[in-house]
């Protein structure tokens, strides 16, 4: 996770939203695309817009780029208010989803073409174009057709193709969907370093956390066209702010129940809560429970339960526990060296964990 | 047993498909032989031996000669005409939605299905009751309107399959509404445009029933072949029919061509 600073306080803006929402009308109903979102995203900064499929990341970066007018809200960019102003007259790029390639032109002129509608001169053209397809490393390719090159060249055909015009930002909606497994983790490390090359900010689109996690500088998780959590990767997977990020993001377990003087009493366990009284909803991530043949001493959280399933996924081993109450809670065990397992499949077994890994929401 | 039932229909199916063709070309290589036949009497119908002499003769009749370039002029300029509407008509009809769409839709095929005959006569009352003298004008009118539905539709399945973000994207990239037009919409509708413009061509030039009704006192070449039937038609309507159908081969052949380089 690439958390190292995360920039809570962005003194550069590179992008602004106000309060921006979008209504579409279709088949004579109003629907609520976004539904009032406000960020301000820093210059060179890497920010991704995360969440299901459905709750709005499309329409705001189509928003910001100008293919879409806010039907309420100011947009910034640098500082100016571009709410009103077309796409082509803004300085941001975009990536499609689909690249959105020109068929009829090469690769060249696909790359050169914003450059040509800006009336640069030839020789710049030529110059900026050679260099940046040497950095998305298709020097050579230069004479090919868009169709005759593989998925991931044609992912870089197209974000040669956006960053050639040095925009102030760059947007990404979703760039790596149509790329296989291992492409797509190639590409992510491609992308990153092509962002740390060209300094530009990066606005990225996706629906898979893990790649949000690994890639952004901070992420805004989206559900139902608003933010439900705007924060660096590490905060978003420790720290939670409800409980649909914490389901989206990562494998979590989720107790709920009433907590009387701090404890939250789960059957025969008990869940440390401190401070907290009445209703409420522990997260906590499988990775950090630890599990044993004996009750556990000490202040620690603890629950019995019975093994229902053990899985052997090479690194670590994976655990279902269920509780007396029938949930069930993941546990994730680190390998060992002699790559044992604590316990089989209906062997009794007490769940502990520190009291910081609890994420406690509620009252 | 499967076997030799399969070659046995392999056989018939190959039998066929060139009977097919046979059937096909057979009357335009009759077309083409008789526009070498050295013929004395006043009939081109029997063969009297071969001759390049009508190629020499090709415009030794003044009034046939006038009938085919009056027939050119006519099929480009309303190829032309016809391009430029239906290209505008197929973007409109295949990209937006507006009021009176439906309506516009249904028209164009109206426009297909209506017979020439109806098409005809009713535009020859259209112009006699607006009082408008019958020249090379409306005809080329005429052939707009009947060519029209056909270029529309072959440009608006071109749009209606067309990526929205390439637009997005030259717009993305700084391009104001006619550049993005011009260098990414139209070369992407291209082959669409340039199939509904050899469509129109076609229509026009061999067009008889419509350009009867309103041809006033103009000859195409489709009307005077036709006037003269009876006296007989001479060896150079053979000549010029072989011309242009080569010509239409040549296009085609160029477009295949330009198919296979571009996949
Ligand atoms: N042009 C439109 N007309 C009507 N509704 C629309 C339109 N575009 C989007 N919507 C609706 O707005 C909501 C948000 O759509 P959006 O495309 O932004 O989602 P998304 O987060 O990008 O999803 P995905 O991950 O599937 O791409 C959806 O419910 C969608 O149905
Ligand atoms: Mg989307």
């Amino acid at each position: 996770m690439a958390d190292q600073s995360p920039i809570d306080t962005p003194t550069d803006r590179a992008i602004e939203l106000e309060d921006v929402l979008k209504e579409y009308v279709s088949h004579g109903e109003v629907v609520q695309a976004v539904k009032g979102v406000t960020l301000d995203i820093a210059e060179g900064e890497f920010f991704s817009l995360l969440g299901p499929s459905g709750c709005g990341k499309t329409t705001t970066m189509r928003m910001i780029a100008g293919f879409e007018e806010p039907s309420k809200g100011v947009i910034r960019l640098h500082g100016r208010d571009v709410t009103d102003v077309p796409p082509n007259k803004r300085d941001v790029n975009m990536v499609f989803q689909s690249y959105a390639l020109f068929p009829h032109m090469s690769v060249w002129d696909n790359v050169a073409f914003g450059l040509k509608q800006k009336k640069t001169s030839r020789e710049e053209i030529k110059r900026r174009v050679g260099e940046m397809l040497e950095i998305v490393d298709l020097t050579g390719r230069e004479k090919r057709r868009p169709r005759e090159m593989s998925g991931g060249q044609q992912q870089r055909v197209a974000l040669a193709r956006a960053l050639v015009n040095r925009p102030r930002a760059l947007l990404l909606d979703e760039p790596l969907g149509a790329l296989d497994l291992k492409l797509r983790q190639a590409m992510q490390l491609e992308l990153k370093r092509i962002q740390r090359e060209v300094g530009i900010t990066f606005v990225y689109v996706t629906h898979d956390q893990n790649e949000a996690l690994t890639m952004s500088d901070r992420i805004a998780v989206m559900k139902d066209g608003l933010i439900e959590q705007l924060a660096g990767p590490r905060e978003i997977y420790e720290r939670p702010a409800t409980t649909f990020v914490a389901g989206f993001i990562g494998t979590s377990n989720l107790l709920t129940g009433t907590a009387t003087g701090g404890v939250l009493k789960v059957g025969e366990g008990r869940v440390l809560v401190p401070g907290k009284e009445g209703e409420v909803s522990v997260t906590v991530r499988p990775e950090k429970i630890t599990l044993a043949k004996q009750e556990p001493s000490g202040d620690v959280s603890a629950l019995p339960g019975t093994v229902s399933e053990v899985v052997y996924l090479g690194t670590y081993n994976s655990y279902a526990v269920r509780l007396a109450d029938g949930d069930e809670i993941t546990v994730f065990e680190q390998n060992a060296h002699d790559a044992t397992v604590t316990a089989e499949r209906g062997d009794s077994v007490w769940l502990s964990w520190q009291a910081q890994h609890s994420y406690v929401m509620g009252s | 047993m499967r076997g030799v039932r399969g070659r046995f229909g392999d056989r018939l199916l190959h039998a066929y498909t060139w009977l097919i063709i046979l059937w096909l070309v057979a009357p335009i290589a009759v077309m083409i032989a008789f526009g070498f036949n050295d013929k004395q009497s006043k009939s081109n119908a029997t063969w009297q031996g071969f001759t390049l002499k009508w190629y020499g003769e090709l415009f030794a009749i003044p009034d046939l000669s006038d009938a085919l370039v009056n027939s050119l002029l006519i099929a480009v300029a309303s190829t032309i005409v016809t391009v430029v509407i239906g290209t505008m008509l197929g973007l409109a009809l295949g990209r937006h939605r507006f009021r009176g769409q439906g309506t516009t839709n249904f028209l164009v095929f109206a426009a297909i299905s209506t017979p020439e005959l109806v098409m005809g006569a009713s535009l020859l009352s259209l112009f006699v009751s607006a009082n408008v003298p019958r020249n090379q004008i409306t005809i080329t009118i005429a052939h707009v309107l009947f060519s029209l539905a056909f270029v529309t539709v072959t440009v608006r399945a071109r749009v209606v399959s067309l990526d929205p973000s390439l637009e997005e994207a030259a717009k993305d990239l700084g391009a104001g509404p006619w550049a993005t037009f011009r260098q990414v919409t139209l070369p992407s509708i291209m082959p669409g445009v340039l199939a509904g413009a050899m469509l129109a061509f076609a229509l026009s030039i061999d067009d008889y029933v419509v350009t009867s009704f309103v041809n006033g006192s103009e000859l195409t070449f489709p009307l005077w072949i036709i006037a003269s039937v009876k006296t007989g038609i001479p060896p150079q309507v053979n000549v010029m029919g072989t011309l242009i159908f080569g010509v239409g081969v040549l296009i085609a052949i160029v477009n295949a061509v330009a198919a296979r380089r571009r996949t």
